[in-house]
């Protein structure tokens, strides 16, 4: 009897055995590692959180466990999709390798521009359906026209034209002296560019610093304007310019950047057309005016458009400098004004969407010029 | 754009008049535009009284009054001064935890959305799936929303998460604002390496994975590189996403922070503001000097960032 019991068992028991370490088994092993994964992915994760260790182990933990564990996460996904048969996996591989990424877009990006929406029409915790009070708040208010005011006059006018403007001057002056000279300079003036809103703020401050006409001044503005006989001037206080003079500092950061690429686009202009030009007797500003500046068009849109929408959500050099008093509020600092100081988070809301609507013409304009230029990337 | 360095290639100059007064110019303007740092790094070295009595370019005009220290920097980083008791940890301006904290803030922010984009664009550009190009247009379609728009929802689903004042909750939060423009770039790079390099490893039995670990990743370094520059920089000289996410905790505050704080409270501490500032601009100096032309390649790419 055993051996056949053995005989008439053993081909389930092999038919179990590999119906387990086939289907079952994989999708074991499937569920397995990612919870093991998963597990100790969340202990670390406690364990930063509360831990008292020093900052520097803290440090270096949470850097390893941050980025080995979006590695991990992603070799695991594959590995778990390689058990499965060979038409699951080519259904489910995209996903290994997009759905992260459109996970997190949707869930920072995509999903929050529906919420927000749906926030501004409710009232400052939430909870009761206002219509459309947030919005009549947003363009009635004192702050936001004076936002509006700032933002789109000082900041996205004066501020885009002086970057711009600046940065086309240098580009082309700088075009003409020796390359180390070039270079030197282009350094120089691009440097800023690497310095945070908060930093070039600090910076300023001993610009515009004011003290009373007679005492020593430590703001350079003040100690010239002194120096030349004049009273000393409250510079940031001074309504409406001292805008004027927070947009200073943007274009201070900026205009590295407009010099950078603008300068490249001239560089790309054919030698040989400017030759030309000079060989049919175009003085130099006709040869700027009918040859470089239809060549560098393009580049001009892009660089315009991109430091529109850095003044249009501009933030921090007004945080820093003046809180947005004294008459110098901007939209972006009125959102982080409701959102932490008054806590009315339909407020905050409506004045992202008008944020959005403000960017969205503008960005639309700067992607369809960057497609055409793509190549700048390579 | 080809030559999107700062180290153009030199073309050839004709003389001409006029060249001399070019040159001044281009002088005056460089001289004008790096003054307000070079005040800055003076103000630096020069002992607390002096900074708050005199103004910087007094150490010109009267260089034989001029007195350096770097007393500043020692305190702004936590250092023993020598000649001076340290002060108690009441008064601690602590930049170095801020500056450590920054790092931790900045490294998994840039590499972590790196990782995602990269994967995210090679599914993108060399795997057929259906609604593969509705797909693509949606992550596109995300550059134009400002990151504004988000700190309210974010906001609520961290205080339910309790992700707020974590690391983990900035590093999601940078990684969801970087991941369209990281997806596009990578994406335009990705499109264009040849499909035979491709076909070779499929032939070979290879999985999208492999290929993608092992061909597509070393290939795309440049590119990578470019959008990794532009990236560190902008999560390091954040401000926002650090106030909105991060908080008011002083354990986690990052240099723009605790530099934000140091304004608010000015009036007595001009000498640590200062350093302070430099202290803040140290890595991006350092990164911007040693990876100019990565940096101003991935800079004119990732104008767009939304």
């Amino acid at each position: 009897m055993r051996p056949t019991r053995e005989i008439t068992r053993s081909p389930a028991a092999n038919g179990i055995g590999t119906f387990l370490s086939t289907t079952i088994g994989r999708l074991l092993v499937s569920l397995f590692v990612p919870a093991i994964t998963f597990v100790v992915l969340y202990q670390v994760f406690i364990f930063l959180r509360d831990t008292q260790i020093p900052q520097w182990i803290t440090a270096i933990i949470a850097i390893l466990w941050g980025v080995g564990g979006v590695l991990a996460l992603f070799t695991i996904s594959n590995y778990v999709i390689e058990q499965l048969g060979p038409s699951w996996r080519r259904r489910l591989i995209p996903f290994v390798f997009v759905g992260p990424a459109l996970a997190i877009l949707t869930w920072y990006l995509v999903l929050p521009t529906i919420r927000s929406f749906i926030a501004s029409l409710y009232d400052a915790r939430g909870i009761n359906f206002v219509g459309l009070d947030n919005y009549i708040y947003a363009f009635t208010s004192q702050e936001m026209l004076q936002s509006y005011r700032n933002n789109f006059i000082f900041w996205m006018i004066f501020g885009t034209a002086m970057s711009v403007g600046f940065g086309l001057l240098i580009a082309v002056l700088v075009d003409r002296t020796h390359p180390v000279f070039e270079t030197i300079c282009k350094a120089l003036i691009f440097m800023p560019m690497v310095i945070s809103g908060v930093g070039a703020s600090v910076i300023w401050k001993f610009i515009y610093e004011y003290r009373p006409t007679g005492a020593n001044q430590i703001g350079l503005l003040n100690g010239i304007v002194t120096a030349l006989g004049f009273e000393s001037q409250g510079w940031l206080l001074l309504q409406p310019w001292n805008n004027l003079f927070l947009v200073i500092i943007m274009v201070w950061l900026q205009t590295g950047y407009a010099m950078v690429i603008l300068s490249a686009a001239i560089k790309g202009i054919p030698s040989d057309l400017l030759e030309a030009g000079r060989i049919d007797g175009a003085n130099e500003f006709q040869i700027f005016r009918s040859i470089i500046l239809p060549s560098i068009q393009g580049t001009l849109i892009t660089v315009t458009t991109t430091i529109i929408l850095f003044t249009l959500k501009i933030f921090d050099i007004v945080q820093s400098m003046t809180g947005g008093n004294f008459g110098t509020q901007v939209i972006a600092n009125v959102q982080y004004v409701q959102l932490f100081r008054q806590v009315h988070n339909g407020r905050a809301s409506a004045i992202a969407i008008i944020l959005l609507l403000a960017v969205l013409p503008v960005m639309y304009y700067n992607l369809r010029q960057f497609g055409k230029q793509t190549e700048a990337f390579r | 754009m080809t030559s999107a360095t700062l180290s153009a290639p030199r073309r050839r100059r004709r003389p001409r008049f006029g060249t001399v007064m070019v040159y001044v110019v281009m002088i005056a303007i460089t001289l004008l535009w790096i003054t307000p740092t070079v005040g800055l790094l003076v103000s630096s070295f020069r002992p607390a009284d002096d900074v708050k009595t005199s103004g910087w370019w007094s150490v010109i005009t009267n260089p034989e009054r001029a007195r350096f220290t770097l007393d500043n920097y020692r305190i702004v980083l936590g250092l023993p001064l020598p000649d001076r008791p340290t002060p108690g940890s009441g008064s601690r301006v602590g930049m170095e935890v801020a500056l450590l904290n920054t790092l931790t803030v900045a490294l998994p922010s840039t590499i972590i959305p790196i990782l995602i984009a990269a994967f995210a664009a090679y599914g993108f550009a060399w795997i057929d799936f259906p609604g593969r190009r509705a797909l693509f247009i949606l992550v596109v379609a995300m550059l134009v929303v400002p990151l504004q728009i988000s700190l309210v929802p974010i906001l609520r689903d961290y205080v339910a998460l309790q992700l707020g004042g974590t690391y983990l909750g900035v590093w999601l939060a940078h990684t969801g604002f970087g991941l369209p423009l990281a997806v596009y770039l990578l994406y335009n790079y990705v499109s264009t390496i040849p499909r035979d390099i491709f076909e070779s490893a499929f032939l070979d039995g290879a999985t999208h994975f492999t290929i993608f670990t092992r061909l597509i990743l070393p290939l795309s370094m440049p590119a990578l590189a470019s959008f990794a520059i532009f990236q560190f920089l902008w999560t390091w000289n954040d401000l926002l996403v650090a106030l909105v996410f991060l908080g008011a905790e002083p354990r986690v505050q990052v240099v723009t922070q605790r530099l934000l704080s140091l304004l608010g409270q000015f009036g007595q501490d001009w000498h640590l503001l200062t350093a302070g500032a430099f202290v803040s601009m140290v890595a991006p100096l350092i990164v911007f000097f040693s990876l100019q032309r990565f940096f101003v390649r991935g800079l004119m790419a990732g104008s767009v960032k939304g």
